[in-house]
């Protein structure tokens, strides 16, 4: 497609670590047409986190992009300039939604301060000296009690539901075109959570944006997103739309976290293994080890992407083999 | 905060009595009669008798004490052994010169010694960094008094550019006392010279007295930046486009500055005992100095004075570093 806001495509990224070199993310494609909702899923520890770093331009210190492309709006992100990505990008063209609202904010500023900050620095010029006004609007747009009052007080003093709309609202300030959030409501209880996951939705369509949403949770893609597309240990496993992956998953990755999903499950064993160490990644398939229906070849080479439809990505040569019986729970 | 500080005071009283029993008690046990130093060499046994019995020290220790804490506590810190005038004169003439080497110094320890710091963090294990790590060692391991003679050879002997010893120029004379900081005086009685005079010689004691407390606030400057920057909200602050000098220079000191006001509390007591040697280089007139003449001298009620003062400043201190961090850090001003 070529109206897409966001195409990552063939992404790795490496970290320089005690235990040597780890390539947390090994081939990433990931594509954000506009307007749409695309939730990125997997196991934690496969580099969801990673993935948004990197678009972002934030990763640390000691790693690095070594391949791939991040077109945003027609720009490579992964080789535009620090000083380009911190002015143009980060706050301005793209909002983000962190992960723990009890973290994120600095604890001895107040709010408004803080939501201020972002706005000094990104907010069009013609809003000059209406910054507040703006943000008490967006406040009550995400249902912030007493928007004007909010402004003035500390973080600890909102509850962890009231401040992921504190930050909802702080990577709307800017008039983004993407928002990227990072399991925004897995610090929340489930009521909470399903209010934030309402208004995402409600703001994605009411500000015309595109959102790129990570999760572990297949329930909340269903709820949320147009698109998804899973990830495993650094490698983009299956890509297709919502509807269509979650009644025909390909991959067995994705057809194994389905079954494994707590509305689904008969029993919550969960997929036996755990997520390889980058350090130390299995060749070939990252996979490989922990799927039932891996052959010898699958070690070997990494897989081909193939197009079981359109729109509808698997990288496995076997998809279209069933899954042995007790292999999902 | 007003509660707060009632209870605080109120806190701080049975320390300040236990201070004052401890140190009653130790200076009577040293074994100098400041009755036969008081009545002089040639004093016949009967003279020394009449001086005991005249100042109380023949009556038992606890009656002494009583009668001494009774005056304290009516703002009478009883008169010199010596010179016979009120101590709390002494202390009132005596102590803003020394506050106000200790506050001159202080200031100028925390102005270079918090961006020292935290530039340290920001390039950690660069060539800055190492720099700043050698000379904040270096500023802890040299002696106070080796430092201030070198000073006054080079700044005075050498380049006569500073006054080697003194508080304010002999022909200028010290200007009307409104808070006692010959600095903030002249500046309200519009001396200009005098302002000039005071700040020249202080300079060479403030920055003796500076560079081992300018080395502790780097340090912890450093160690602190350093913490606050692996926090989750740096990372968010990154990543919502806060510029990188905001982050560090606002966001992050904020934090770790919150750390390093206890630091500057405790740096206010240490600064109080060293203040001691360097006043006595500089010959400046603080309570450093008037404490090592009443030692000397066994002036036992100016040196229980001293005694008391400090406490109370160590007390007062520790009241404001709570204050501070209140208004600071949110979360603490709710407790208060
Ligand atoms: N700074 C780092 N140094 C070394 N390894 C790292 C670093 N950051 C991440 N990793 C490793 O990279 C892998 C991916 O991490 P990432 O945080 O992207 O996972 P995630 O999918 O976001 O997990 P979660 O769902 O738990 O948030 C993990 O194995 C992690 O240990
Ligand atoms: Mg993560």
């Amino acid at each position: 497609m070529n109206d897409a806001l966001l195409k990552v495509s063939n992404l790795a990224v490496s970290i320089r670590g005690d235990e040597g070199i780890a390539r947390i993310l090994d081939r990433v494609d990931l594509e954000i047409p506009r307007g749409r909702i695309v939730g990125v899923v997997g196991e934690s520890g496969c580099g969801k986190s990673t993935l948004i770093k990197a678009i972002l331009g934030v990763l640390p210190t000691r790693a690095r992009i070594d391949a791939g492309e991040i077109v945003f709006e027609g720009r490579d992100l992964a080789k535009l300039p620090p000083d380009v990505l911190a002015r143009e990008v980060r706050g301005a063209a793209i909002g983000f939604i962190p992960q723990d609202p009890f973290l994120a904010l600095n604890p001895v500023f107040r709010v408004g301060t803080q939501m201020l900050e972002t706005m000094r620095w990104h907010a069009p010029p013609q809003w000059k000296g209406r910054h507040r006004e703006r943000l008490v609007e967006l406040l009550r747009a995400v249902q912030v009690p007493d928007p004007e009052r909010a402004l003035e007080r500390y973080p600890h003093e909102f509850s962890g539901g009231q401040r992921q709309r504190l930050l909802i609202a702080a990577a709307l300030s800017c008039q983004p075109r993407l928002l990227i959030a990072d399991e925004p409501t897995t610090a929340l209880d489930v009521t909470t959570q399903q209010q934030v996951l309402m208004l995402l939705r409600n703001l994605v369509a009411e500000f015309d944006l595109s959102m790129l949403f990570v999760t572990h949770d297949f329930g909340v893609v269903a709820q949320l997103c147009d698109e998804v597309s899973v990830i495993y240990a650094g490698q983009t496993v299956e890509a297709a739309p919502t509807r269509r992956l979650i009644n025909e998953a390909a991959h067995p990755y994705a057809r194994l976290l389905l079954a494994c999903h707590p509305d689904r499950a008969t029993d919550l064993g969960g997929i036996p293994g755990s997520v390889p160490s980058p350090f130390a990644p299995p060749q070939g398939c990252r996979f490989h080890p922990r799927c039932p229906i891996a052959v010898a070849d699958c070690a070997s080479a990494r897989p081909i992407i193939e197009q079981t439809s359109e729109r509808h990505d698997v990288a496995c040569p076997r998809y279209r083999l069933p899954l042995p019986q007790g292999a999902t729970p | 905060m007003l509660l707060f500080l009632i209870r605080r005071l109120l806190l701080a009283i049975p320390a300040l009595l236990g201070l004052m029993v401890l140190t009653f008690v130790l200076v009577r046990v040293v074994p100098a009669d400041p009755a036969t130093t008081l009545a002089g060499e040639t004093a016949t046994p009967q003279q020394v008798q009449e001086i005991r019995r005249k100042y109380g020290f023949d009556r038992p220790l606890y009656e002494q004490f009583a009668i001494y804490v009774g005056q304290v506590a009516s703002g009478d810190l009883g008169n010199s052994v010596f010179s016979n005038r009120p101590v709390m004169d002494d202390v009132r003439r005596t102590l803003p010169a020394t506050l106000e080497l200790i506050f001159v110094s202080l200031l100028l320890a925390t102005l270079i010694g918090i961006p020292l710091g935290t530039l340290s963090a920001v390039h950690h294990n660069g060539l800055l960094d190492h720099v700043v790590r050698v000379v904040t060692v270096g500023g802890l391991a040299v002696a106070s008094f080796w430092f201030a003679i070198m000073l006054q050879l080079l700044f005075s002997m050498e380049l006569e550019w500073l006054p080697l010893r003194g508080r304010i120029g002999v022909n200028i004379g010290a200007p009307p006392s409104v808070t006692g900081f010959f600095l903030v005086d002249s500046l309200l009685a519009g001396r200009w010279d005098q302002f000039v005079s005071s700040l020249r010689h202080i300079a060479l004691p403030a920055i003796t007295l500076a560079v081992p407390a300018l080395a502790t606030i780097a340090r912890f400057a450093r160690v602190g930046v350093l913490d606050t920057m692996q926090r989750d909200f740096v990372q968010y602050e990154t990543a919502v486009g806060y510029p990188r000098h905001r982050i560090v220079w606002i966001y992050v000191l904020r934090n770790s500055v919150i750390a390093a006001v206890t630091q500057i509390g405790l740096l206010f007591g240490a600064l109080v005992s060293s203040a001691v040697a360097v006043e006595a280089i500089f010959d400046w007139p603080g309570l450093g100095s008037y404490a090592v003449q009443a030692i000397l001298s066994s002036d036992y009620k100016a040196v229980l004075a001293v005694t008391l003062v400090v406490g109370v400043i160590y007390a007062v201190i520790n009241i404001l570093v709570d204050l501070v961090h209140g208004l600071l850090d949110p979360r603490v001003a709710e407790q208060l």
